[in-house]
Parts: C-alpha cells; sequence; structure tokens
C-alpha cells in the first residue's frame, strides 16, 4: 500500500501470508528436526555408519541391516509380535475402560471434583520415567514373591484362581479373565487422556437432546446407543488413534527400548535406524489400517 | 421438621400407590444404582491411588521392616533416614532447582510456538494448508526414537550449511548444551509438541468468526487482534497445555538422556540412583557390600516420592487448569 507502483495484493494473499507467517515454526522446524532427519535416519538404514573425528561416515550396505533385525537378530521380532499382539488386546481394554469412566465421571455425584482428580492423575503418573522405574522392576517382582511365599498371603485374584481351578471349570477361560483383571491397573494408568477427551465430548452433546428421547419414550439404554454413542464416535476414533500410538510409542516399550540400547550404548546407528525405520512403517500401517475401518462408521454431527 | 418429611413419606406412598407401584420401584433402582457406582468408583480410586500410598508407606520403613512378612503397610520401625539418604545421593535441591527452571522455560517456549502455530491453523487459509496439517500429525505419530540416531548426530557435530565449518574450520558441539532442546521446541518439535497444537488449533476453531471480523472492522490489524483478542480468550486451553507441557517435560528422561547430558535434572538423578547407592554402600560398608533389593527398591520409591511430590502439588492446586477447562472447551473433531 505504501509503494503506489507495486500491485495491491488480494485479501486472499494477504490472509495466506499471514497464515504462513503464523505457521513459520512449525514449518521450520519441520523441515530441519524432522523431514532432514527423517530422511537421514532412511539413508543411514541402509549404510553403515562410523563416527570418526569431526564428523561421521555412511557407507552404502543396501539391505543388510533390515536382513540382521528380521533374519538374524534374536530378539527383534519376537519383541515386534509380542508388543504388537499385547496392542490388540490393550488397546480395546482402554478404550471400553475409559469410554465407561466418562461415562460416570460426567453424571452428577457428591466429590465429583474429587473423584476426577484420580482418574487424571495418571496422566502425571505414567509420563516419563516413572513409567519405567514403575515396570522395570522384575527385581521387586520376584521379592515380592519370595515375601509372599513366607508370609503366607497371596493376592486375591491368586486365591480366587487357586478356588476356582479347584473347582475345574474352565481353568483356561477363567485364565483369561484373571489375565485381563491383573492388568486393569495398567489400563486404568494409560486411560488418563483418553478420559478427559471421551468427558470433553460427553459435555458436548446438549441435554435437549436426551430429554426430547425420554419424552418420546426412549430407556437410558436405547438412549445411549442412539444419541451417546453416535455423538461421541468420532471422538471414538481420535481415541483409538491415540492409543495405539501411544502404546506403541511410550519410551517403556519393549521395541522401543532395543532401538535405543542399540543406539545410545553399543552406537550401532545404521542398525538402530533400520530397526526403527521399520518399526515406524508398521506403526503407520495399523494406524492407518484402523483408522480407514473405523472411519467409515464414524458419524459426523453437523 | 419430621413433620414435613412424614407428609413427604405420605406424598411419597399415595404417589407410589397411583403410578401402580412404579415410583418405589424406581426409587430403590437408582438409589442401588448409586450405591454400585460408588463403590465402583471408589475401588477404581483406590487402584489408581494404591501404589502411591504403598510407596509413601515404603519410604519410611527402616530395612528390617521391608523383609518381615508381618509388616504390611503400616512401618514398625518409623524412620526418615531414607529422605535424607535420597536426598543427599540425588543431590535434590539442586536437580529441582534445575528441573523447576528447565521445565518452566522449555514449556513456555513450547507453548507460545505452538500457539503461534495453533492459531494458523485455525484461522488463515492458505494453499497446501491441509498438507501441513498432516505434517503435523506425522510429527505426532513418528517415534522419535526413528530420528534421534541421526539429530544426535546432527547436533554433535552441528553446522548451518557449513557455514561455521568455513569459519571456524570444525563443526560445533552443540551436544552439552541446552541449545539445541530449546531450537527444537522453538520449532515445534518439542515433547508432544504435535497434540498442544492440534488441542490449540481445535480451541481456535470453535471462536465465533464474527469476533475477529468486529476487530478487523474497529480498525485492529492482524497481529494486534490475536494478542489483545484471540488470546485472552484461549486462556484455558493455553493454561492446560502449558501445564501438560510442563509436567511431561518434568518427568521426561528420553529428550533428557538425549540432549541434555550435563544438565542435572531429577528424572536423570532418579535412574542413577541404584547406582549411586551401590556406590555409597562400597564407601561406607567397604568393597564388596551391596545394599540388598528390598532396600534398593525402597531407596527408589522414595526417590520417586520426592521427584513427584511437586508435582503432585502443582497438580492439586491446578487441578482444574489440568482438567475442567479442557474438558470444558470441548474438542470437537
Amino acid at each position: 500500500m505504501s509503494k503506489p507502483k507495486k500491485k495491491r495484493k488480494t485479501l486472499a494473499q494477504k490472509n495466506a501470508i499471514a497464515g504462513y507467517l503464523f505457521i513459520l515454526p512449525f514449518i521450520i522446524g519441520f523441515l530441519a528436526f524432522l523431514a532432514y532427519p527423517l530422511i537421514e535416519s532412511l539413508q543411514m538404514s541402509f549404510c553403515k555408519v562410523t563416527v570418526e573425528v569431526g564428523g561421521f561416515n555412511k557407507e552404502f550396505i543396501g539391505l543388510a541391516n533390515f536382513k540382521k533385525a528380521f533374519t538374524v537378530d534374536p530378539e527383534f521380532t519376537r519383541l515386534l509380535t509380542e508388543s504388537l499382539s499385547s496392542m490388540a488386546y490393550r488397546v480395546p481394554a482402554t478404550l471400553i475402560f475409559s469410554f465407561f469412566v466418562a461415562l460416570l465421571l460426567n453424571q452428577d455425584f457428591k466429590g465429583r471434583g474429587f473423584v476426577r482428580a484420580i482418574f487424571f492423575l495418571p496422566v502425571i503418573l505414567s509420563s516419563g520415567v516413572i513409567v519405567g522405574l514403575e515396570y522395570n522392576n522384575t527385581l521387586l517382582q520376584g521379592m515380592e514373591d519370595v515375601v509372599q511365599e513366607s508370609g503366607g498371603n497371596s493376592s486375591i485374584t491368586a486365591t480366587l484362581q487357586a478356588i476356582l481351578d479347584t473347582g475345574g471349570v474352565g481353568s483356561k477361560f477363567f485364565g483369561y479373565v484373571f489375565d485381563i483383571l491383573d492388568s486393569v491397573y495398567d489400563v486404568a494408568i494409560a486411560s488418563g487422556i483418553q478420559i478427559i477427551i471421551f468427558l470433553s465430548g460427553l459435555q458436548t452433546i446438549s441435554s435437549s437432546m436426551y430429554e426430547a428421547a425420554k419424552i418420546e419414550g426412549c430407556t437410558a439404554w436405547e438412549s445411549f446407543w442412539k444419541i451417546t454413542f453416535p455423538m461421541v464416535s468420532s471422538l471414538i476414533l481420535v481415541n483409538i488413534v491415540y492409543s495405539i500410538i501411544d502404546f506403541l510409542i511410550r519410551t517403556d516399550n519393549e521395541v522401543m527400548e532395543k532401538i535405543n540400547d542399540t543406539m545410545m550404548p553399543m552406537m550401532d546407528y545404521g542398525f538402530s535406524s533400520a530397526m526403527a525405520w521399520s518399526y515406524f512403517v508398521i506403526v503407520m500401517a495399523v494406524v492407518g489400517v484402523i483408522s480407514l475401518i473405523v472411519s467409515k462408521k464414524v458419524y459426523y454431527y453437523e | 421438621m419430621s413433620r414435613a418429611k412424614s407428609i413427604e413419606r405420605e406424598k411419597f406412598w399415595e404417589r407410589n400407590r397411583k403410578s401402580g407401584g412404579y415410583l418405589l420401584k424406581k426409587s430403590v433402582g437408582n438409589s442401588l444404582y448409586k450405591i454400585a457406582r460408588a463403590i465402583l468408583l471408589f475401588g477404581l480410586c483406590f487402584l489408581i491411588i494404591q501404589p502411591l500410598l504403598n510407596k509413601v508407606s515404603i519410604s519410611f520403613m527402616a530395612e528390617k521392616d521391608l523383609y518381615d512378612a508381618t509388616v504390611i503397610s503400616v512401618p514398625r520401625n518409623f524412620t526418615t533416614t531414607n529422605y535424607s539418604l535420597a536426598n543427599e545421593l540425588l543431590e535434590y535441591w539442586k536437580c529441582l532447582r534445575n528441573t523447576v527452571l528447565m521445565a518452566l522455560v522449555v514449556s513456555l517456549v513450547q507453548v507460545a510456538a505452538c500457539t503461534l502455530v495453533g492459531y494458523g491453523f485455525a484461522r488463515y487459509k492458505f494453499p497446501f494448508k491441509n498438507f501441513w496439517f498432516a505434517c503435523v500429525i506425522l510429527s505426532i505419530v513418528i517415534p522419535p526414537q526413528t530420528i534421534s540416531s541421526s539429530l544426535w548426530l546432527h547436533f554433535r557435530f552441528f553446522d548451518v550449511f557449513g557455514i561455521f565449518k568455513a569459519i571456524t574450520g570444525d563443526s560445533i558441539n552443540l551436544q552439552a548444551s541446552v541449545a539445541p532442546y530449546l531450537m527444537m521446541c522453538m520449532g515445534c518439535m518439542g515433547l508432544k509438541s504435535g497434540l498442544y497444537i492440534y488441542l490449540i488449533r481445535q480451541f481456535f476453531r470453535g471462536i465465533p468468526k464474527e469476533l475477529e471480523e468486529a476487530a478487523y472492522v474497529d480498525g485492529c490489524g492482524k497481529v494486534k487482534t490475536f494478542l489483545r483478542i484471540m488470546l485472552p480468550d484461549a486462556k484455558p486451553i493455553l493454561t492446560s497445555c502449558f501445564l501438560f507441557a510442563y509436567v511431561w517435560q518434568w518427568t521426561d528422561s528420553y529428550y533428557a538422556k538425549l540432549f541434555l547430558g550435563n544438565i542435572k535434572l531429577l528424572p536423570k538423578a532418579l535412574i542413577g540412583l541404584t547406582g549411586r547407592l551401590s556406590d555409597y554402600w562400597v564407601k561406607i560398608y567397604g568393597t564388596g557390600a551391596m545394599p540388598s533389593a528390598g532396600y534398593e527398591q525402597a531407596m527408589i520409591a522414595t526417590g520417586l516420592l520426592m521427584t513427584i511430590i511437586p508435582l503432585l502439588i502443582i497438580y492439586l492446586v491446578a487441578q482444574k487448569g489440568f482438567v475442567e477447562s479442557l474438558s470444558q472447551s470441548g474438542i470437537k473433531m
């Protein structure tokens, strides 16, 4: 505007420039700290990387790193299948649990704020170093077993299981049930954010909808499936994706630990990049397939 | 009072009779449901809190209590030596100061950058917007480990287009400073930055367009609109994001190990705690002496408590900021 010779920009163009200025930090950060390292680590995964004075050297060796990961390395494929299969039951469990808890916490009762505070506590408790310390306690586990044997008392589930087993009714089925029960704590700890997301979705549903349904003679059960469920279905998709990523990427995931260990103390950058990339591709594939399937069924209000 | 009650009760039975027993059935069912819900909620709350309480009780136990099967949760030999020892081994106050400062700076930078970006995504139309937003999602999905090896080497031999090498003849080692991590946070690539961008964008999208238009009509520029109109509105979501960033940064050990090698932070000290404990044991009891596994765990529990107690206090004070604002802002997809 100040220079009359220059052609004046349209509003859309101005907006576009402003928009780009706003997201500029992200673009720079993305290119410098994500896209570039990502491509470089892809490159590394095909190379043998050696650190030298004043830099590092890459030597192309083709698919050898990937071959090593999938055929030679004794742990990688085992850890991979293990973490994928535990994801298969942990993610649905987390979803159901968090949805259920969100429904409960959305109701009115005394002390709701307090109960909510406790349920969101895992957001703090299941982050970073705390998780690592909580779960790497094989030692503690062993010690507890010893103490329990000598003390003669055992956990409630174990006792129950023993009683039911001697009853001789479908012990295998009970085995599954107790497996799930034993991991309730893990599920509860992992579902803090998901509860918040579901709760925020539940609060956006207007109560007039329920009232209308009630007047029309809808039972609570029906209005749950006909109103609540469709209205939060888009959040179910979000939560599925979040839970999968959270489960597969968290620092105490065994595959992640393996990748880290290969990189930091052993300095085998090529091999760790190869593992990280194959893991990344698998994670993306899982997330992509599941979100494709679920997004077909999602109902969008508005 | 009692009379009013009795009248009410009478009314209740009468109403019940009129409804053909439906009212009684319903109110009994309701109160049964309430009891069941209370039991369930209590159980679940206990489940979540129990490990914490357990740690509290362990942290006050003397070593022989740990192996005494008759001592379950109340320590027989109450002691606070665990805390003083952990304090010494962790260099607690020094670490605490560093961690407080570090988490504060990092999360402020992170939230500031993410706010700008989130606002840009929510309020402006520009070419390739969807592409860039897909990149945000990508930055959430990519495991940091995929790029960490490359990043690490990158910062170890830091250089911008070979400029530094041309001037000084060598690349710079940024590995031992805060600079790389702060740079990453400014570029929205810190711990979970993608998530904050996403949340902030969702919030700004919910603000009515008229507000902005009114500001423009009244002669507000783009920057001024952002600072004066939009930011004050976004306070709840920004506090939420800041608190999350703060807490997660506090407990993070991954980035701390990767980039902040020589700065003493609590999570890192916590990881090294058992090692220091056995060093200490050797120093006190001579070579070959080892702390017992149980005592190591008690020390870890104590250290862990000392690490998260400040966080718990923040959480209790700012509980509303954590949760209510986030859930009331209504994240829509």
